[in-house]
């Protein structure tokens, strides 16, 4: 009965990797198409790599010392009263240490490289977008472009893209896969994220913070092209929609709950409006006495520093 | 006069709800005329609602975790399914706000009644046996936790057919969680039913810290307590120092929903990110407090039946000290991606990973243990070496998400989603299964049946394996969780997959129950006679199966760690019983109170819910009123004389002669 | 084991050593309870720093905090521990009367500090400066609010123990639970100085 148990957990580990190796085609370890995403997988893979070093150890003594000491495999040495080793003590708590150490520095050091906030090095000028999570859509604006847009951005290759993110309402994340670092969108606070696609591409674009019903439909498309051109042409397209989100009211009404949103193109955008957006949840002054020049002043509250 | 209460608040519209409620009810009025039938209902008051003996409180939460494991794993069931129509194309049979409420309650369920009530109940069975003691410190206040603990429950229960429950996600974050963007009653459903359950639990960790700390048996000195004991005092410390957290936060968001306040709230000074920090500070030591005592019971397993000391005893100490002081300062892993900061998020993942090293010196130390023993292949050590596998992989995804850049795209991925359920079920519902195997003829005077639990073993882990590790690929696929609706088809392979795990997972159920109902039947062929099925090494194991109401006749002065082994090895059983001069035992009285507050807080809750103001003043000075008129109480306990103790050791002396031991 | 068992024959069939076996296990839990107590209050002095730290506020102003009642509140509070300090005094050498007496004076002590405390918050409320107008009114009011329900339920305590007096004499039980409270009183009471000095003496510089 023993050697049925242990075929049955043959086939379970050999059903398990052949999974890993099925869908290898499809992991973004193959289909990471941003610097910061592609050095985010590889450290996942090199974290595990590292891993392995315990646990294929671990996974191999509990099959092999269980077969071996099981009570029916007669002749095997028993020891019932040994149970301190100070060499073993020292091992089992020395190549845990020195992996964990090993992974500290690159966490380190990489959580340090791959800071959303810091901005990308590259000879070509960053594109700064803004977003906006909405119930349940993503408004993008194009602060040097005067263009917004719902649930569609285009950049082109190999140029930093400087996200400013906030939120309409509740908690999102803003998160490209293909291209790396989620961060979250918070209402009345601003985050930053820096990525550059490296590969023309459409990607995906979601939500990865639960934020109501329509949560499940808050996606988006991010293309990147390959010539600046393209790109312009795209922005022209944009600014010849009829739509304009000129005023805070057209800005209401598109931030209406709605859970089927597509895409939509503004031709025109209200000034500052992502920072009028973020500063509607400011606390303001709030004067206590006339007479007495006492005000509770929101410090400044930024994510960004 | 009801509050917001209308009959409107039954979800007429929606035939999946109505048709699982309309079920329970059925069930219940099934189960409640049966008992009637038998007339049992005195024989269930006087000698299980109102009792205080720890043992039979651990048989109550037992029941209370399996019978909330069948509800939280049909919302499991519901949920794979609907991913699986859901990225095929088709709309589904749960729109977004049924299947958000279903993923809320899944979490709640089986994190507060399912894993707490599991881990709780078998630290109250072991723990007065292993140290020597006869119950627990306060057991008034271990019989009130049960029951708060199953009115919360009942609680949850009743949003499904009365009103919604929360749709945030179990630990429902503001902004979403306030009052604007949670109008409804969900949230404070929600919210009473932690509130009520977690005052139960932090009761639960006074009351066992109390009994480890001054309830030992003489001579049993803290390096010579069992390896579980340790892991539960650990535990209590954590629930003790932990709980309170929750308990404030929860009140912070009340106060926001119930009376406007901005604690939370996007304007006016609200700050949503510190009810994130707050209730993480909680929820890290909490799974924690799931995980340690699991430690404990591994511990246990693994040095009986490899019939050998357990090795590295105080490394294995020193290791859940450290565990348990590091849990605290590792919260902010749950939400690197807030924006913190590379230095915050540099700290919190190293810690985070430091909290590895400890846990990775416990698995060899198991491992070690095992090494040159001699291995009965019990189920008990099959859910054990099951956990060492599947809980080091979940272990090693851990340490994977520490490191901040890669949980920047990993953070609330399937793969976040696998990485939890690995070392929740691998390693606390392993774990508990592991112990109820164990120390079930303690309770109950047989053995359960072998077959069946090893076949239930076998189910899960496969069931684990394709539910689970479709899930981190998934994620690597850029999968998030929480989506119902319109999931991309590249999803869909591996969806499947996930489901037919879950089905496994469901046969594997099944085989528990299955086992249950044939080791009853079969109980006389299974019975154990000698209190010691396992030839065992802790104190527990000295007391006759089942153990009697007073657990040691005589209070056993301790000598060494597995103190029982050393003494049966080489110590005969003689006649020497006849010399033994027994004494009157005081015991507690049993007590209907703690029955009585929880329904109150059960009215007090519900009544919260729906802002049903009187009722919820009435209910509220109910309890108070009920606890005075305890306190006026002084009758609380009885004598078992020494002739009545010495008839029941008597028998168990025969019985382990019957056996054929000498 | 059976040498083991004759070992042991010191049980519980003494009854003094029973109670206060008892009462050191009911006040070592009291300590604990304490303990998480003070894990509430630590959470809430937290929120309270961080919500402060995050909006700047004058306080100088009589209109929000008027130190003077502040003080007299504190006062009447250390005078009310220092009576319940007389009431264990009282109970250890048995004498009932003074026991009623002092557990009298500690509770109308407590009552007046706990009305000062509501007049207080209706007068800020009137003014305007409710929970419900910003954060910092929130914790404020939560802050000193959750400290006056503790002193609620210490008074209710005071009355129950009063009439369990009354009732059944100064039992074993009722001493233990006199012990109890007087803990629990003392440890409030060292709350309040923390309120006093980080919400009203902070606030006020």
């Amino acid at each position: 009965m023993i050697f049925l148990n242990y075929n049955n957990f043959m086939k379970t580990l050999s059903l398990i990797l052949i999974f890993f190796f099925l869908n290898g085609c499809n992991n973004p370890l193959l289909n990471s198409h941003g610097t910061i995403a592609t050095e985010e997988y590889s450290l996942i893979l090199i974290s595990f790599i590292m891993m392995l070093f315990i646990i294929i150890p671990v996974i191999f003594m509990t099959i092999y010392f269980s077969l071996k000491y099981r009570s029916t495999n007669v002749n095997q040495i028993y020891k019932p009263n040994w149970c301190d080793s100070k060499k073993i003590e020292i091992v089992v708590w020395t190549i845990p240490i020195i992996i964990v150490s090993f992974l500290a520095f690159l966490s380190w050091s990489y959580t340090h490289k791959l800071d959303p906030k810091k901005s990308i090095v590259s000879l070509n000028n960053p594109i700064k977008i803004d977003a906006v999570a909405l119930d349940w859509k993503w408004l993008f604006i194009y602060p040097d472009y005067n263009i917004a847009t719902i649930n569609e951005i285009m950049f082109p290759v190999n140029r930093p893209i400087v996200f400013r993110i906030t939120s309409n309402s509740v908690m999102n994340a803003f998160f490209i896969p293909s291209l790396g670092s989620q961060i979250y969108a918070m209402p009345g606070m601003t985050t930053k994220l820096n990525l550059i696609a490296n590969d023309v591409g459409k990607y995906k674009g979601i939500s990865s913070n639960y934020s109501g019903h329509g949560f499940s439909n808050m996606k988006f498309t991010a293309i990147s092209v390959l010539k600046n051109s393209t790109f312009l042409d795209w922005v022209k397209k944009v600014q010849a929609s009829s739509i304009k989100l000129n005023t805070m009211k057209t800005f209401d009404i598109i931030s209406i709950p709605n859970e089927n949103y597509s895409i939509e193109y503004f031709s025109s955008v209200k000034k500052n409006l992502f920072n009028k957006i973020k500063n509607q949840y400011s606390i303001k002054h709030f004067i206590l006495d006339e007479n007495l020049s006492h005000e509770i002043v929101k410090k400044n509250f930024n994510m960004e520093k | 006069m009801f509050g917001k209460l209308t009959f409107d608040a039954i979800p007429y519209h929606e035939p999946i709800i109505m048709i699982t409620y309309i079920a329970i009810i059925l069930i219940a009025l099934c189960i409640a005329s049966t008992i009637t039938y038998y007339k049992k209902w005195k024989y269930l008051w006087s000698e299980w609602f109102t009792t205080v003996d720890h043992k039979k409180i651990s048989i109550m939460y037992g029941i209370l975790a399996f019978v909330m494991l069948f509800r939280g794993f049909v919302d499991a069931i519901l949920m794979r399914t609907q991913q699986v129509v859901a990225s095929a194309g088709f709309k589904g049979f749960l729109p977004p706000h049924h299947y958000d409420q279903i993923f809320t309650a899944h979490g709640v369920i089986m994190i507060f009644f399912v894993a707490m009530p599991l881990v709780i109940g078998l630290m109250n069975l072991v723990i007065p046996l292993q140290i020597g003691a006869r119950d627990v410190a306060f057991p008034f206040l271990n019989n009130l936790s049960f029951w708060l603990n199953v009115s919360s429950a009942v609680l949850l229960t009743l949003s499904l057919g009365i009103g919604e429950f929360a749709q945030t996600g179990w630990l429902a974050y503001p902004p979403l969680s306030g009052i604007k963007y949670s109008s409804g009653v969900g949230v404070d459903y929600w919210i009473w039913s932690l509130q009520i359950s977690g005052v139960g639990t932090t009761l639960t960790g006074i009351n066992f810290l109390v009994t480890i700390l001054k309830m030992r048996a003489p001579g049993m000195s803290f390096f010579k307590m069992p390896v579980f004991t340790w892991t539960s005092l650990c535990t209590n410390i954590l629930i003790v120092i932990s709980f309170p957290v929750l308990t404030v936060t929860l009140v912070l968001l009340t106060l926001d929903r119930y009376f406007n306040f901005h604690f939370f709230t996007n304007d006016l000074g609200g700050n949503a990110m510190m009810y994130v920090n707050l209730i993480w500070i909680w929820g890290h030591p909490e799974v924690y407090i799931l995980v340690l005592p699991v430690f404990g019971v591994f511990s246990e397993v693994v040095a009986t039946f490899s019939k050998k000391r357990l090795f590295g005893y105080v490394s294995l100490v020193w290791a859940t000290l450290s565990i348990t002081i590091l849990s605290f300062i590792v919260w902010l892993h749950h939400f690197f991606t807030m924006g913190a900061g590379a230095d915050v998020n540099t700290f919190f993942g190293i810690t985070t990973m430091i909290i590895a090293i400890p846990t990775g010196v416990k698995i060899f130390n198991w491992l070690f243990t095992i090494y040159q023993g001699r291995v009965h292949m019990h189920s008990s050590i099959l859910w054990t070496l099951g956990f060492l596998v599947t809980f080091s992989i979940g272990g090693m995804t851990g340490v994977l998400l520490s490191v901040p850049p890669a949980d920047f795209v990993l953070h609330n991925s399937l793969f976040l989603v696998a990485h939890f359920h690995n070392v929740i079920i691998g390693g606390v519902v392993f774990g508990c299964f592991a112990g109820i195997n164990y120390w079930f003829p303690k309770l109950f005077g047989f053995v359960l049946n072998e077959i069946w639990g090893k076949r239930a073993f076998w189910f899960w882990i496969i069931g684990f394996f394709l539910a689970f590790i479709p899930l981190y690929f998934l994620g690597l696929m850029g999968m998030t969780r929480r989506l119902s609706q319109n999931i991309d088809s590249e999803f869909h392979m591996l969806l499947c997959i996930a489901a037919i795990g879950a089905c496994f997972i469901g046969i594997g159920i099944i085989c528990q129950v299955i086992q249950f109902f044939i080791s009853i039947k079969e109980r006389r062929h299974n019975l154990d006679l000698t209190g010691d099925p396992w030839d065992g090494r802790t104190l527990e194991w000295s007391t006759s199966s089942p153990a009697p109401l007073y657990n040691f006749a005589i209070i056993p002065k301790v000598e060494d760690r597995d103190d029982f082994w050393r003494n049966k090895e080489g110590q005969h059983y003689n006649k020497l019983i006849n010399s033994i001069n027994y004494h009157d035992i005081h015991m507690p009285k049993n007590t209907g109170l703690g029955f009585m507050i929880s329904i109150f807080s059960l009215f007090f809750g519900f009544s919260a819910v729906w802002h049903i103001t009187w009722l919820c003043i009435l209910s509220f000075l109910a309890i108070i009123i009920s606890l005075f008129i305890n306190s006026l109480n002084e009758d609380t306990e009885y004598t078992i004389s020494a002739e009545e103790i010495k008839k029941i050791e008597h028998q168990y002396w025969k019985n382990i002669q019957k056996a054929g031991l000498k | 084991m059976i040498e083991n068992k004759f070992n042991n024959t010191i049980l519980n069939s003494n009854s003094s050593t029973h109670d206060k076996i008892s009462e050191t296990k009911k006040l070592f839990g009291l300590w604990i309870y304490l303990m998480s107590d003070c894990i509430m209050f630590a959470v809430l002095f937290a929120v309270y720093a961080i919500v402060s730290s995050n909006i700047s506020i004058n306080l100088i102003s009589n209109k929000i905090f008027n130190l003077s009642s502040i003080l007299l509140e504190t006062f009447l509070l250390l005078l009310s521990s220092l009576s319940c300090g007389f009431v264990v005094i009282a109970m250890n050498q048995k004498r009932i009367k003074m026991i009623y007496s002092f557990l009298t004076i500690t509770f109308i002590f407590g009552l007046i500090f706990l009305l000062m405390e509501v007049h207080e918050f209706y007068e800020l409320i009137i003014e305007n400066f409710g929970p419900d107008k910003n954060a910092f009114f929130s914790i404020f009011f939560t802050l000193v609010a959750t400290h006056g329900v503790h002193i609620f339920f210490g008074l209710i305590l005071i009355l129950s123990i009063l009439y369990q007096i009354k009732k059944l004499g100064l039992t074993n039980s009722i001493r233990t639970r006199i012990l109890c409270f007087s803990v629990f009183w003392h440890f409030l009471d060292i709350i309040w100085i923390c309120v006093f000095t980080f919400v009203y003496l902070n606030g006020a510089i």
